[in-house]
Formats: structure tokens, C-alpha cells, sequence
């Protein structure tokens, strides 16, 4: 599989990582070869394998649906770069 | 009291026991011993402060005969592990000036038992890297370079995710480090120090305060200077935890009594599938050294088959960029760390993102984004989580012929910063002993077992049987003792 430049400035914009303009087309070689390199998965054999979930071989246990922490919002907003009055603060996103 | 730093974790608690010296001491002589270590770069953040704050509670404890099993013991921490108030960053420029509100499991259970932190060690960032060459915080270099300090003839790399731990270790600056693993990150560093680690099976030890990386595969272990020390810091770091959903509730032995040196009738596995083509002569020699050791000891080789070995590496290169996309998906600028501004939310989340994530995170998060995208899911994703079904299930029949298996920890010995570099390829190929075991979760050591010929350590690795820890551990002493290895790095605090 080989990316182009295109794809993988989508990629970028769906991980919402901003790429130079100037790094996309080494960056598209080096996603290409990582993509080739793990094609030969289609050599192995999977009708009827079920996919991996989990190693553990166990059920996700459950727990009563209560509260038994919290009221901790200094704590929470304490590593936030910008923050204001119990909220973090975001840029404006509706007009 | 320089002697002190050289002790093993074993022998510092008896002398902690018999007052030949005090916490305070032991640790005071560690914390020099960080500061002399320097020109390594192995720790991000030093805490002398609380070190010794930390050792004189523990004398206070010991006192009072009140002494956990690692009482006093000082031991540096994966700047991966959150600890409260401490700067954690991942090695990562977007988590600037993080400092947790909490403390991680992992780490609030080796306070618990009486261990002092040192501080916090560098590492790959995100744990992404097999060199600790990915750091923000600059690159490791081994205690083992040759050369000049600070001005080595060739800068050797201890070995990623976990090069700050094994650095920190192997120069003894530390009795022992916590690492974590989820393709290799403990035992590949491990062999190219010289030093012991181990990852515990899959829900040993609780993922809750660990920086995630991919959910699936990531597990913290010990990494210290003998197996006897790796058994003992093991114990205090596994344990139920209900914080963690994938946490076993499963009792932790007392992995130091496994230690009884009899391995008679035990029937060793070598999979024929890891005379990977081009193995060097030396590391194809360690092995079969390896094996007769064993033999020389009681124990039964037999010749196992791992048929779909040769698609460990490509499946770990789907799942594991995978989950990290999507774990990674929480560095937003807004909640912690870095923020790049931009004119709407998006280009903030874009420029933060852009600034604060390095090549090869970057790399990895695209990687996983594309191989979770609608139209490729079916085709990579889970083509890869069906692979993994399959390379756990070559397990579970190897483990119907044998107890445990025995193979090298990596390729090659510890290589120089500059080499490998460009390819990446090249780099993920320095897990390709390390990462089955990982993807079928199972239990995982690296003990050293000689020198080759550039004068670098060499390590072997033994898998286990899920849960099975205790028999990996008894072998590897086994091992240690036979190897005897008595090469030191030639720098040392």
C-alpha cells in the first residue's frame, strides 16, 4: 500500500495533528513502508479466528452504578493551561 | 558510603535489618550517586527532597517495627508512572509541566511497602521507541559506552522504551527502577545493560496512574540488578486493583520463595521459529549456552514450533498504533500541558498536537488512525486482532509440551545513537523476540548471560505460562547463576 501525499494530509487532519506542508511527502514514504511491511498479514490464514479482545481471559466485572468519589474540580482543572471560574476555557466555537 | 550503592536490593535490606546503615544513609548515597550519573541524562526529574523525606519516614517505620518488605530502598520511577505532585511527562514536550493529582497504583504500592523514590527517569516518549532516542527530554546514553565519560568514543543506547530505568540501574544509581513493557520496553533494555526485568502477565500488575500507550499490551515490571531483587520489587508492585478493569484478582505469591534453584524435569521450550535468518553467531551462541546450562541443571529442552512468529512484529505494528491513536486522543491543550492557540478549536487542537507530539508518536498516532479509518478497519485491524488469537493460541499449544521457553531477549547487542536511525523497520525489528510473548499477554524475562564480543551485554529471555511467574523466576536465577556474569559498565556511579 502506497499513501499519497493527499491521504496523509487527511490522516493528519483526522488525528488533528498539523503537519508542514514540507514534511508530508517524507512522512507519506515512511507510513508507506510501515503499511507494506504489515501487508503480510494477508498470507496468514483467519477464516473463522475470532479477534483478540482481551489476553485476559475474564469478563469485565461490574460494580453497583453509585457514587463513591468526586468533588474534586480544583484538582481536576488544576493542570489545565487555561481555566476560569470552575471551567476550562476554549476558544469560541459557536458564532 | 559509596559501597552502598553497589548493594543488591537483598543485601541492603538485610543490612537495613541488622543496622549496618540506615535509610537515610542508603539514600543519601543514592542521591549523589543520581547527581555523579548526570552525563547519562537517565533522569528527567530528580527528588532528593523527598528521597530523604521519604527515608527518614521509613527509619521512623523500621523503628518502630513497622518494616515493609522493601523498606528503605531507594529506586527511580518511569517518568511514565503519575506521582502526585511530581512532574510526570512521558517524555513528551505536550505533557509540559504536568504535575498528577494522584499517584499511580503501581507505585502507591511500593511506597506503601517502604520503597524511596529517587526521582523520575526518561524514557522513549509515550514509551514510543526501542532506544530511548524519542525522549523530548534528550537521549539516554548507556553506562556501558565506551570511552571517555561525556565524551565517549561511541554513545551506546540502553535500549526503549524503558533506557532511563535500565541506565539508572546498570550505573547504580538506583537499587532498582520500575519499567513498563508493551512490546519489549523492559526486557530489551534489560539485555542491553546488562541488567534483569521482567514483565508480569497481562493484569498482574494495575494499569490505573500509568500514562496509557496500547491499553491492550502495556504492563509495568521491575528492573534490577539480580532476579532475586526483580522478585522481591515485583511482589510490592503486583496486586488486585479495582481501579483497573483488566486487573486479575488473583492472590501474589511470594515470588522470592519461588527462588529454590531446582529446575529438575522441567521441560524447556525452544521455539525453532526464532533462528531468525541472519542471527548473529554470538547471540545463536548465548542461546545455545542458555540451553545447556538448563540441561547442566536438570532440565529437559525439547523443540517447540510458534508457527506464526514471523507475524508477531507486523500484528504489534497494527494494535498497538491503534490503541495509542486513540489513547493519545486526550492530549487536547486543554486539560493538562501544552497549548498551541489557533483561530477555531480545531486549529488549537492541530497546532497543539502538531507542536507537542514528536516524529515517531506522530508517526504511530497516524499509523493507528489510518488503520482504524472506515474502509481499512476490517482489512488491518482486525485482520491483526485475528493474528493475535492466533499467535496466543501457538502459545497455549507450545505450553501442552513444555513449562517454560528460553530464547534471546534481542537481535543483537546495544547499537550507537546514529545507527538504525533512518529505517524504522529496522528499529521495530529489535522487538522481535519481546513482542509475541507480549500480544498473548504472557509473562516475560530478561536475565544477562554474557558479554559479546564489542564488550556489551547479552541477555536471554524465558516466557511463562499466564500467571506463572514464579517458574520464569526460578529458571532465571538458574541462569544467572550459571552465566555468573562479572562485567560491570565501565561507568558507574
Amino acid at each position: 500500500m502506497s499513501l499519497d501525499k493527499a491521504t496523509v494530509a487527511k490522516i493528519a487532519h483526522l488525528a488533528r495533528i498539523k503537519v508542514p506542508d514540507d514534511e508530508l511527502d517524507h512522512l507519506a514514504g515512511e507510513l508507506s513502508q510501515i503499511l507494506t511491511f504489515v501487508e503480510q498479514l494477508g498470507e496468514v490464514d483467519t477464516q473463522d479466528v475470532p479477534p483478540m479482545t482481551s489476553v485476559a481471559a475474564q469478563t469485565l466485572r461490574r460494580r453497583k452504578d453509585e457514587v463513591t468519589d468526586g468533588g474534586y474540580r480544583d484538582a481536576v482543572l488544576s493542570n489545565g493551561p487555561e481555566t476560569a471560574e470552575g471551567f476550562y476555557v476554549v476558544p469560541k466555537v459557536v458564532e | 558510603m559509596t559501597g552502598l550503592t553497589h548493594l543488591t536490593m537483598a543485601a541492603a535490606l538485610d543490612g537495613l535489618a541488622k543496622k549496618e546503615f540506615t535509610a537515610v544513609e542508603l539514600t543519601e548515597a543514592h542521591v549523589k550517586a543520581v547527581e555523579t550519573i548526570r552525563p547519562l541524562n537517565a533522569f528527567i526529574t530528580e527528588t532528593p527532597e523527598q528521597a530523604l523525606a521519604m527515608a527518614k519516614a521509613s527509619d521512623a517505620r523500621r523503628a518502630k517495627g513497622e518494616a515493609g518488605p522493601m523498606e528503605g530502598l531507594p529506586i527511580a520511577v518511569k517518568d511514565l508512572f503519575c506521582t502526585k505532585g511530581v512532574l510526570t511527562t512521558a517524555a513528551s514536550h505536550i505533557l509540559d509541566g504536568f504535575k498528577p493529582e494522584y499517584e499511580s497504583t503501581v507505585t502507591s504500592n511500593l511506597w506503601r511497602d517502604g520503597a524511596v523514590m529517587l526521582g523520575k527517569v526518561n524514557l522513549d516518549e509515550f514509551a514510543m521507541g526501542s532506544a530511548n532516542i524519542t525522549s523530548h527530554h534528550g537521549n539516554v546514553i548507556s553506562p556501558w559506552s565506551p570511552g571517555e565519560v561525556g565524551n565517549w568514543s561511541r554513545q551506546i543506547v540502553p535500549g526503549g522504551s524503558s533506557g532511563g530505568s535500565a541506565a539508572a540501574v546498570a550505573a547504580r544509581a538506583a537499587l532498582g527502577a520500575t519499567g513498563t513493557d508493551t512490546g519489549g520496553s523492559i526486557r530489551q533494555p534489560a539485555a542491553f545493560t546488562g541488567i534483569v526485568g521482567i514483565k508480569p502477565t497481562y493484569g498482574r500488575c494495575s494499569r490505573w496512574g500509568v500514562v496509557a500507550f496500547a491499553s491492550s499490551l502495556d504492563q509495568a515490571g521491575p528492573m534490577t540488578r539480580t532476579v532475586e531483587d526483580a522478585a522481591i520489587m515485583l511482589r510490592s508492585m503486583c496486586g488486585f486493583d479495582p481501579k483497573d478493569s483488566t486487573s486479575v484478582d488473583m492472590a501474589v505469591p511470594d515470588f522470592r520463595a519461588a527462588l529454590t534453584g531446582d529446575i529438575r524435569g522441567l521441560k524447556v521450550g525452544i521455539p525453532k521459529e526464532y533462528r531468525v535468518e541472519g542471527m548473529p553467531a554470538e547471540i545463536a551462541a548465548i542461546w545455545d549456552q542458555g540451553i545447556e546450562w538448563l540441561k547442566q541443571a536438570g532440565a529437559e529442552p525439547v523443540e517447540i514450533s510458534l508457527p506464526h512468529t514471523k507475524y508477531a512484529l507486523a500484528t504489534y505494528y497494527i494494535v498497538a498504533p491503534a490503541e495509542a491513536s486513540s489513547n493519545l486522543a486526550r492530549y487536547d491543550g486543554l486539560r493538562y500541558g501544552l497549548r498551541v492557540e489557533g483561530a477555531s478549536l480545531k486549529d488549537m487542537y492541530e497546532n497543539t498536537r502538531g507542536a507537542g507530539f514528536g516524529k515517531e508518536v506522530r508517526r504511530r498516532i497516524l499509523i493507528g488512525t489510518y488503520v482504524l479509518s472506515a474502509g481499512y478497519y476490517d482489512a488491518y485491524y482486525n485482520k491483526a486482532r485475528q493474528v493475535r488469537t492466533r499467535i496466543k493460541w501457538d502459545f497455549d499449544e507450545a505450553f501442552k509440551q513444555c513449562d517454560v521457553i528460553l530464547t534471546p531477549t534481542a537481535p543483537s547487542t546495544a547499537f550507537a545513537i546514529g545507527e538504525k536511525m533512518d529505517d524504522p523497520i529496522q528499529m521495530y525489528l529489535n522487538d522481535v523476540f519481546t513482542v509475541p510473548a507480549s500480544l498473548a499477554g504472557l509473562p516475560g524475562m530478561s536475565v544477562p548471560a554474557g558479554v559479546g564480543s564489542d564488550g556489551l551485554p547479552l541477555g536471554l529471555q524465558l516466557l511463562g505460562r499466564p500467571f506463572d511467574e514464579e517458574t520464569v523466576l526460578r529458571v532465571g536465577q538458574v541462569i544467572e547463576k550459571a552465566a555468573a556474569v562479572t562485567a560491570t559498565p565501565p561507568f558507574m556511579a
